[in-house]
């Protein structure tokens, strides 16, 4: 069965025009995997040519790198293969929110007043001292010391979490442990909101 | 005498319309003559855009001022897989506003594989008063403020559907927003949310909507609280479970099974998180009923497997992962007659070794027991010509068929051979074939029986197959009807590809990641061609800093009468005449 091909004149494809041979004339059968990119037997010469050169002076793509020619490749894995959909190990790393696994626990950060949040890995402190040091550093303000009656008194500033409930909370009433498994997010309020929580 | 079409009145002719409702018959409509496509524009009441780029909003708001329903699709397929970079683009919230000043009345929005921002959300649900329903299908980009924005304000809401979208930081409360006066509510889809939704506010609303029939839990919905949901919502026809396991009581039990039995209507079930198998037998009374049975997620044995699904004798559905085996697909095959989908899901897809017995004689089972067998997607680790042969002589109805040999270029395991001879059986045979995808071992002959015998196939998608640019030029040469093409590692490169460039304009996209075109004929391509937009993707950095003869890492093609975008980010570049 043979093709005809209609090359479009204008678009000027002499330099790399596309012969072709009689369908499964001159391929052998390839038992073992073959390469990915093998040189066009059925292109022009000046094509086989950049085909070859391509291969030293490009930086190497996935297709290059996909090239194995003696040894068996390493079982390495390719992105996006098989193909499943990635959310769904995203959603059975989600089921697992109850334990804090070696990842890191991050959490938004957020400042009354400041135009961007951020974001702290929760699991770095140990307590609640070395968490508001960093976070002092971190908005350029201070919060002061936690005391059980009256909160971050005389501050202008009181960082508060929201914990799994949904509701916010007084960072420093709970015990750091009971506090990392249970804040989402931190927001550090401002003024007067802030003072009327010390009082 | 033949009357002309302007004599004909134009209330008798949009009467006539509203009965055509499919978009190609609309389509076709608008094309008879000038008067037919004023008075069709005029009357259109849903757009389906299958890609957001193609077109601008303000285009289809000039055209259709009527609209009632719009449906968008983003990001390409492929993106489904990790292939598309963040930030690619895909953002709804210029179409959002554009649709906000224009229809007041719209009902409904579906997106998929779109980029949603929680003032997206806020948008919708403060500019339409009678907004109806919203389905997010593989979108991203928003959290449960913007959920919260739409329960709060959307007073006719009959469905919202968060099917596989990502949510961000979820909190269960934005569930309590609906206000108590609110009772329209037919559909609700939260299955992929991470974070529990308050339980009181969930069991609340479900109790006081008496047209819910579709309702997915999220995992986090604990089992002994589902009979609750069941006995205030009997009328469901369809159901997720949450989390399908708890310490085995009695008294659960028996409650489950009670609240299921009362569920008469029940025809579609999924969820089965964290199976514990001693709570199946609670679905017992309603399986016969069911049509469609979605266990993707259910991490039970094959003995349990096959005691379940043999009870579901109208199944026409079913998704299942690979525990269930090819003894377990035998039995499926001997009991569901009426099968016309099915799915299986790898359970261990990155191992190196397979975890279970399921091979090809699982799907011929299931193809000489179930003739009106009509789409597949079947994941597996070996595969035989032979067996591809059967298949596609036993299932003549088959219009979606994706094999996935998890092992890339893997032979026939028998005879060694490429698998060309096989897919070849399967396009020539499939008549129908509306969707194939490839894997396995496979020479540019594949893609010569493809090009010859699949002139109904829309949808292609192929991985680590053909030899050389023969293989493209055949399926873009022959595949008349093709629309959609995704391509990632394979040796296809300029030469196919600028031959057939005209065929582009007759598609709605090409998809091609780690093949060998170069950055010449990506530019070349987008000089001549005005109507297509050719987008290099490439994490590397500009393509123009490399040797013109060197492969980009993705191409995406598609045509448009929107121009170039704007959105792009820093490692997508559009060839467009200028950058020549």
């Amino acid at each position: 069965m043979e093709r005809s091909m209609a090359f479009e004149s204008d678009l000027n494809l002499k330099a790399t025009e596309l012969r072709l041979g009689l369908p499964g004339s001159d391929e052998p059968e390839k038992p073992s995997t073959t390469p990915s990119v093998r040189s066009n037997k059925r292109a022009s010469p000046e094509i086989s040519e950049e085909s070859r050169s391509k291969g030293s002076s490009c930086v190497s793509s996935k297709v290059e790198s996909g090239e194995r020619d003696s040894a068996p490749p390493a079982k390495e894995q390719v992105v996006g293969w098989p193909p499943i959909r990635s959310y769904r190990k995203n959603c059975l790393r989600a089921k697992k929110n109850d334990q804090v696994d070696g990842a890191g626990m991050y959490v938004k950060v957020s400042v009354d007043g400041a135009p961007y949040l951020r974001k702290i890995d929760l699991k770095v402190y140990k307590s609640y001292p070395e968490l508001l040091e960093t976070l002092e550093n971190m908005f350029k303000l201070t919060i002061g010391e936690y005391s059980e009656k009256e909160g971050y008194n005389g501050s202008d500033f009181a960082p508060t979490y929201e914990d799994k409930d949904g509701d916010w909370m007084l960072v420093g009433d709970v015990p750091w442990d009971m506090f990392i498994s249970s804040c989402k997010r931190l927001r550090i309020m401002k003024g007067s909101e802030a003072r009327g929580l010390s009082c | 005498m033949l009357r002309k079409a302007s004599s004909f009145p134009e209330e008798m002719l949009e009467h006539v319309l509203s009965f055509i409702t499919s978009d190609k018959d609309r389509n076709a409509v608008s094309l008879v003559c000038k008067s037919w496509y004023e008075i069709e524009r005029w009357c259109r009441k849903r757009i389906f855009v299958g890609n957001c780029y193609a077109v601008r909003p303000e285009m289809v708001i000039r055209r259709f001022p009527e609209l009632r329903s719009v449906e968008l699709k983003g990001k390409p397929h492929f993106a489904d897989f990790d292939l598309v970079p963040d930030g690619w683009g895909g953002c709804v919230y210029p179409w959002i506003a554009a649709l906000a000043t224009a229809y007041p009345l719209l009902e409904e929005i579906k997106l998929k594989r779109m980029v949603v921002s929680d003032e997206s959300l806020e948008v919708i649900a403060k500019s339409f008063k009678n907004f109806k329903v919203l389905v997010l299908s593989s979108c991203e980009g928003f959290s449960t403020d913007g959920l919260a924005a739409v329960a709060a304000n959307c007073r006719n809401l009959r469905g919202l559907d968060l099917r596989e979208s990502e949510v961000d930081d979820p909190s269960g409360q934005w569930l309590s927003r609906f206000p108590d006066s609110f009772t329209s509510l037919a559909s609700l889809n939260i299955s992929c949310l991470g974070a529990e939704v308050s339980f009181s506010a969930l069991e609340r609303l479900v109790g006081r909507c008496p047209d819910l029939k579709t309702l997915r839990l999220n995992h986090a919905v604990p089992l002994d609280k589902l009979a609750n949901l069941l006995r205030g919502a009997p009328q469901l026809v369809e159901l997720g479970t949450g989390a399908y396991s708890a310490e085995l009581q009695p008294d659960v039990f028996s409650n489950l099974a009670g609240a299921f039995s009362g569920c008469k209507e029940l025809r579609s079930l999924s969820g089965f998180w964290n199976v514990f198998p001693g709570y199946l037998p609670a679905v017992y009374p309603v399986c016969s009923g069911l049509t469609s049975l979605n266990l993707r997620d259910a991490n039970i044995q094959g003995a349990d497997l096959i005691k379940l699904v043999s009870q579901c004798r109208s199944l026409q559905r079913l998704w299942v992962l690979d525990h269930i085996e090819d003894i377990g697909l035998e039995a499926l095959a001997a009991c569901c007659k009426d099968l016309t989908e099915l799915r299986v899901f790898p359970s261990d897809p990155y191992g190196a070794e397979p975890n279970v017995s399921l091979t090809e004689r699982g799907l011929v089972s299931v193809s000489e027991g179930c003739p009106k067998l009509q789409s597949v997607l079947y994941f597996c680790r070996q595969m035989t010509n032979a067996a591809l042969v059967t298949i596609a002589k036993n299932s003549p109805r088959m219009t979606c068929f994706r094999l996935c040999i998890i092992e890339p270029r893997a032979p026939d395991y028998q005879t060694l051979q490429p698998l060309d001879l096989g897919f070849g059986a399967i396009v020539e045979n499939y008549k129908d074939l509306r969707r194939l995808s490839l894997s396995g071992l496979l020479t540019d002959r594949v893609f010569e029986y493809i090009g010859t015998y699949a002139k109904k196939l829309e949808m292609l998608s192929v991985a680590f197959a053909g030899d050389s640019d023969l293989g493209l030029h055949h399926v873009l040469s022959g595949c008349e009807k093709l629309c959609k093409l995704e391509i990632r590692d394979c040796p296809f490169g300029d030469n196919a590809l600028l031959a057939n460039a005209a065929k582009l304009e007759t598609m709605r996209s090409l998809w091609m990641s780690s093949c060998s075109v170069s950055f010449r004929a990506c530019k070349l391509l987008g000089q001549k061609m005005p109507r297509l937009n050719v987008e290099v993707i490439d994490e590397r950095g500009p393509p123009d800093l490399r040797p013109e003869n060197c492969p980009v890492e993705k191409l995406y093609i598609y045509r448009t009468i929107a121009g170039p975008r704007f959105d792009m980010p820093g490692f997508v570049w559009t060839m467009d005449g200028d950058s020549v």
